[in-house]
């Protein structure tokens, strides 16, 4: 088991040092230069004693190596840079940032539980039946609908019916607060964009609750637990929904990891100041550092939570434990 | 998105046993699967419109008709026109066309990458095992829209580089799924039997591995068809997909949809109404034959 | 009903506008109502953060429309008349001077009592200063705008209310370019410790004190009771909310989360807002000194062939296409080089003897066919290269691609992102692109500097050389008589439009502000740089 825990912790380091180098090579090898974009934002001309001076500034006039082992040796240090474009601290940029990202993939996830689970595991009791069936389809069109189109529709409903009952147009507040100083403002905001997500979200956890749970009412032990005469409700509280959570749980881990990333569709359909549109912007920018940061950080979300789900299912699955 | 249904071990090979004959199991398929059907002729109506785009609709999909701009659904256009006039039910259709050729594309490429990188993966297992898998999950950990963004700011928008754009994702995860399945093949005796009988590795992969991994790599491929499609909308909503005036579900979306979504709202529904009944009928039919090529799965 | 007169009113207008001196239709209620003091100004910027808060170093609207109400200039266009070529009005100084020494001194007073925000007086040590950054930037600093202030020699303060600007020879340009809105005013003494230091940091004089900057969200502003025009600001303080989507901005207005955006939106979300809100809104309408261009990249075959170029200029039919494209798009106006408010700009009937402007479109795209198969290029098929904004650079794409698709030839479109666009340009690699002419205050003569080649102006990307153009706006630059110089233009136009096909005009841009109709005091101009202070903006509420 120690030695399963030792390996599997070593693994993570190649997929972080991948993963800059991908992101480095990746970003360098888009044509153009921030310092031209930023100088020349009204229309391309450029002084080129301005550019090599915002060269020499951003350290892009040093050799592509050093800057790559600047890059990873700040990384483990945790010191992410100064942002190209703005020049503020990485740190900073995205410390702004996070708390809309977190409030509503925290949001989502809890919509997307409450909606699933329970849902999911009746759709599996009562395989084909009308109930399998209606769930099926709501995951399924949730997994089907283009998530910005239904913020896009989200967002015009909204207003749409705010106008016809109230006679004027409601909108969710376009600048951010945060919750503790104004609880009410701040979840008008963030509502409808964690119901949008939530919905995909839930989607694929019910899909994912429903054949888990079908799987193991399968199992020889259900099977026995019946014909012992067990009522039906500990069966399925008791032994099924159990056993069934573990690959639910690990997906839920997975797909948290994805939001933040996934949030970017989001952000810019609901014009939120969070992660997801700091990453495009990073990317549109040709930041280097700040891309590279945010990179870094979410493949180490990524990476640490497939870690934690892996050594979760070694210690709780006997057979992988004493394998 | 992570497929992590616990991997599919048949208990008999597959491949050698072909006992009901296969007209019979089709028909048993419909019956017991009325979504999957359901699916499946959604799946073949977009087909066929995509197919015969040229045949159905009524207009050119990318002439401008300044006379006839934003008009509602009418007996002339009868999904109505967009901002340039242009029809909406001709560019849905030939939309179908694009949406097709990039689903499939990018679904089959990507599947068929991640086939034989997962098998060659399980198969020979040990040093080759250990790299692709960090190089897999490298790119797996990535973050989708960040690489899309770099490769189309690289190679361009169009066609072929949003088909690129949108498989390297893909492939990681079919590649783990497809070794998870082989990885369990991998011990069974059959496996062990044929090399004992002394026949090649190639030999063994064609005829013994891949067709019992082939269960969970055709669910995979329809789950990546509609993917993919719903990976194009996404992009062309960002400005990074295919570009005008070619026809483009995620395109016209990203045009018409909240600029006129007050005034002229049937250019966002089509659409988007196109994409969804597209992906969701890939996706019920891929859960139907889940359903059905799982024998843990069927009925009692 | 006020938007429906407005709109009746933008109608007309279009349709007398073209080629005529008119430019602005303002569609708001008369002056002479008395500006009320209070109320907080909620804005959107039509951007993602600006790189910095620094005038004198950015060039995007963003740094203007964030950070303007912040600052003093020198002088400026009048804020009453912002539509005016040649109204200029002091704002630091006391009276606009007449130059001396044969046009080449400049001296103006500077008013007294003048404070920065943190109390200090400014004074004219402050002013020369400021400029003496714009003009001849120190070690490391970089001036967008340097190279329109060659003609000055120095600029100095002699004593503590004078400034004296003195030029290496008499122009016309200079006064013009002195009204640039990004020459604002800084304190001398941080310039001399910290020349960066603003570009993180305000420190002004300006109608408003900063009062905070939230990242990638929102600037704020209060009002400065210290400022020297009495009675201003009417607004107790302002909100700038960055929103680079346009759907969210219209839906802000909409719902009254923000009063209105100083940019410009496109015809479509004026229409919604008009029939949602009705009379609760304002519409300001105005032609735009922005263009899209089309530039073929003479480097590239076959459109170093003048016949290829000046097929693809006969093929468009702007007449027809720009009523049309005014409904969907932010363009408006057909016309030649010249911005079409201008007295200098081409009328009607002079237009039409330009190729891509004849009356008759069968005519046009007869010629263009015959000019194509005479060079060899039937069928040719090429890709347009284009930036990732809709407004209107993909909407004219689209419409330019359907045109060139009559006369046979088979378009696809080519889009990038901002960076590897300029990247494309400046490397010539692309077939045709699609480009733009951007100018801040109408300055007709400086402004068509863009269809000179590169060796003289730097933000042209056709890759040609053309020393006879180059001589016929020299000449042109020098003519002092007027008639003789519109006769010039004339003739270096259709050089330029037609005998070389170097560059195609596609239909001028347009300027809509729809605004919440309690919102009064700002005035709608040519330019999206200018006259954004907010000094003069009052809430009726």
């Amino acid at each position: 088991m120690y030695r399963y825990i030792v390996n599997r912790v070593l693994l993570v380091i190649p997929t972080l040092v991948g993963a800059a180098a991908l992101v480095f090579v990746l970003m360098r090898l888009i044509p153009g230069d921030i310092c031209v974009v930023r100088l020349s934002s009204g229309g391309g001309n450029v002084d080129p004693r301005a550019v090599a001076l915002c060269h020499a500034e951003l350290g892009l006039d040093r050799s592509p190596i050093l800057q790559f082992l600047d890059f990873v040796w700040g990384f483990f240090r945790l010191d992410f840079g100064i942002s190209m474009w703005s020049g503020k601290p990485v740190a900073e940029e995205i410390a702004a940032r996070l708390p809309i990202s977190l409030e509503i993939a925290v949001m989502a996830t809890v919509v997307a539980i409450a909606i699933s689970v329970p849902l999911g595991t009746i759709s599996a009791l009562k395989q084909n039946s009308w109930i399998d069936h209606v769930v099926r389809t709501i995951a399924i069109a949730g997994i089907a609908t283009p998530s910005f189109w239904l913020g896009i529709v989200a967002i015009l409903a909204v207003l749409d019916i705010s106008h016809a009952i109230f006679g004027a147009p409601w909108m969710p507040p376009i600048d951010y607060v945060p919750f503790w100083q104004d609880p009410l403002r701040n979840l008008s905001m963030v509502i409808l964009p964690a119901l949008t997500v939530g919905y995909r979200y839930a989607a694929v956890t019910m899909r994912m609750t429903r054949s888990a749970m079908l799987e193991v009412l399968r199992e020889d032990y259900i099977r026995t637990a019946r014909a012992k005469g067990l009522v039906e409700r500990i069966i399925i509280n008791r032994h099924a929904l159990k056993n069934a959570l573990l690959p639910v749980v690990t997906l839920i881990g997975i797909e948290f990891a994805f939001l933040i990333g996934g949030l970017v569709v989001t952000e810019q359909v609901f014009n939120l100041n969070g992660v997801g549109r700091l990453f495009v912007l990073a990317v549109q920018n040709q930041d280097y550092t700040l891309t590279q940061a945010l990179v870094m950080l979410t493949v180490a979300v990524f990476v640490l939570t497939n870690l934690v789900v892996d050594l979760l299912y070694a210690w709780l699955d006997p057979r992988i434990r004493y394998g | 998105m992570v497929d992590l249904s616990p991997p599919y071990v048949p208990a008999v090979d597959i491949a050698a046993e072909s006992a009901r004959p296969s007209r019979e199991r089709i028909v048993a398929f419909f019956r017991r699967q009325p979504l999957g059907t359901v699916g499946l002729v959604l799946v073949l109506v977009m087909a066929a419109a995509g197919l015969s785009a040229e045949w159905i609709a009524p207009y050119n999909p990318t002439s401008n008709d300044f006379a006839a701009m934003t008009q509602p659904p009418s007996w002339a256009h009868v999904m109505g026109t967009d901002q340039f006039g242009r029809d909406l039910f001709s560019r849905i259709v030939f939309g179908a066309r694009t949406a097709l050729i990039v689903g499939f594309s990018c679904a089959i490429v990507g599947g068929v990458s991640g086939l034989v990188l997962g098998v060659a993966s399980a198969y020979f297992g040990g040093r080759l095992d250990l790299v692709l898998q960090r190089v897999l999950d490298v790119v797996m950990a990535f973050p989708l829209i960040i690489m899309a963004l770099a490769v189309i700011a690289i190679f361009g928008s169009g066609v072929h580089n949003v088909i690129l754009a949108i498989t390297i994702p893909l492939i990681p995860r079919c590649a783990r799924v497809v070794r998870s399945s082989a990885l369990a093949i991998r011990e069974v005796p059959y496996i062990d039997a044929a090399r004992a009988c002394g026949f090649g590795h190639t030999r063994i992969i064609l005829r013994h591995m891949v067709p019992n991994v082939l269960a969970p790599f055709l669910i995979m491929l329809t789950a990546f068809v509609g993917q993919a499609i719903l990976a194009e909308a996404s992009l062309s909503y960002l400005g990074l997909g295919v570009q005008e005036p070619t026809a483009a579900w995620g395109l016209m979306l990203q045009g018409g949809a909240e600029e006129y979504a007050s005034t002229a709202p049937w250019i966002a529904i089509f659409p988007g109404l196109a994409i969804a009944l597209t992906v969701f009928g890939f996706s019920l039919f891929g859960d139907a034959l889940r359903d059905a090529l799982d024998p843990k799965l069927r009925d009692r | 009903m006020i938007e429906r007169l407005g709109l009746g009113a933008v109608g007309l207008g279009a349709a007398l506008c073209i080629a005529s001196l008119c430019a602005t239709t303002v569609a708001a209620p008369a002056a002479t109502d008395t500006p009320k003091s209070g109320g907080i100004l909620t804005y959107m910027i039509p951007a993602d953060a600006p790189p910095s808060f620094d005038g004198h170093r950015e060039t995007t609207y963003a740094t203007v429309h964030a950070v303007a109400p912040f600052y003093s200039v020198l002088i400026r266009v009048n804020p009453d008349n912002p539509s005016s070529t040649t109204d200029f009005v002091c704002d630091l100084c006391t009276e606009m001077p007449t130059p001396t020494d044969g046009g080449k001194t400049y001296t103006f007073k500077i008013r007294e009592g003048v404070k920065f925000h943190d109390g200090s007086p400014l004074t004219a040590a402050d002013v020369a200063a400021s400029w003496q950054e714009i003009i001849h930037p120190s070690e490391g600093v970089s001036s967008a705008r340097e190279s329109y202030f060659i003609m000055v020699d120095k600029v100095e303060a002699t004593d503590a209310t004078t400034v004296v600007f003195r030029l290496k020879f008499a122009t016309n340009a200079f006064l013009p370019a002195l009204a640039d809105p990004f020459a604002w005013i800084y304190k001398k003494e941080i310039l001399v410790k910290n020349p960066h230091w603003f570009e993180k940091n305000i420190m002004g004089s300006g109608p408003f004190k900063f009062a905070g900057y939230e990242i990638g969200q929102s600037i704020k502003g209060e009002r400065n009771p210290d400022y020297y025009h009495k009675g201003k600001p009417y607004l107790d303080g302002f909100i700038g909310i960055f929103a680079a989507k346009q759907a969210v901005r219209v839906d802000a207005i909409r719902a009254d989360r923000a009063a209105m955006e100083f940019r410009g939106l496109p015809p479509s979300a004026r229409d919604e807002l008009v029939r949602e809100l009705g009379d609760k809104i304002t519409v300001q309408t105005s032609d735009w000194n922005c263009g899209n261009l089309v530039t073929p990249n003479h480097k590239r075959k076959p459109f170093d062939d003048v016949r290829v170029r000046r097929a693809l200029a006969l093929a468009i039919d702007s007449w027809n296409g720009a009523p049309a494209l005014a409904k969907i798009a932010t363009v408006h106006t057909v016309a030649g080089i010249v911005f079409p408010g201008s007295p200098l700009a081409a009328n009607k009937e002079e237009l039409q003897k330009l190729a891509g402007f004849w009356p008759d479109i069968g005519k046009s795209r007869e010629e263009a066919k015959r000019l194509l198969k005479e060079a060899g290029a039937e069928g040719l098929k090429f890709e347009l290269m284009n930036r990732n904004v809709d407004q209107p650079y993909k909407y004219v794409a689209t419409w330019l691609i359907d045109e060139w698709s009559k006369v046979g030839l088979q378009v696809t479109q080519r889009v990038l992102p901002t960076g590897p666009f300029f990247d494309a340009l400046r490397h010539g690699t692309f077939d045709v692109t699609m480009d733009f002419n951007c100018q801040g205050v109408v300055n007709p003569l400086l402004d068509i500097g863009k269809f000179l080649p590169h060796s003289v102006y730097a933000e042209n990307y056709g890759n040609y050389d053309d020393d006879k153009e180059i001589a016929l706006y020299q000449a042109l630059l020098r003519e002092t008589d007027a008639v003789k110089q519109r006769a010039m233009l004339r003739e270096f136009e259709k050089y330029v439009l037609d005998t070389q096909a170097h560059m195609l005009m596609t239909p001028w841009w347009n300027r809509i502000i729809p605004a919440r109709s309690y919102v009064k005091g700002w005035k709608i101009s040519p330019s999206h740089y200018i006259n954004q202070d907010l000094a003069n903006v009052w809430l009726d509420k």
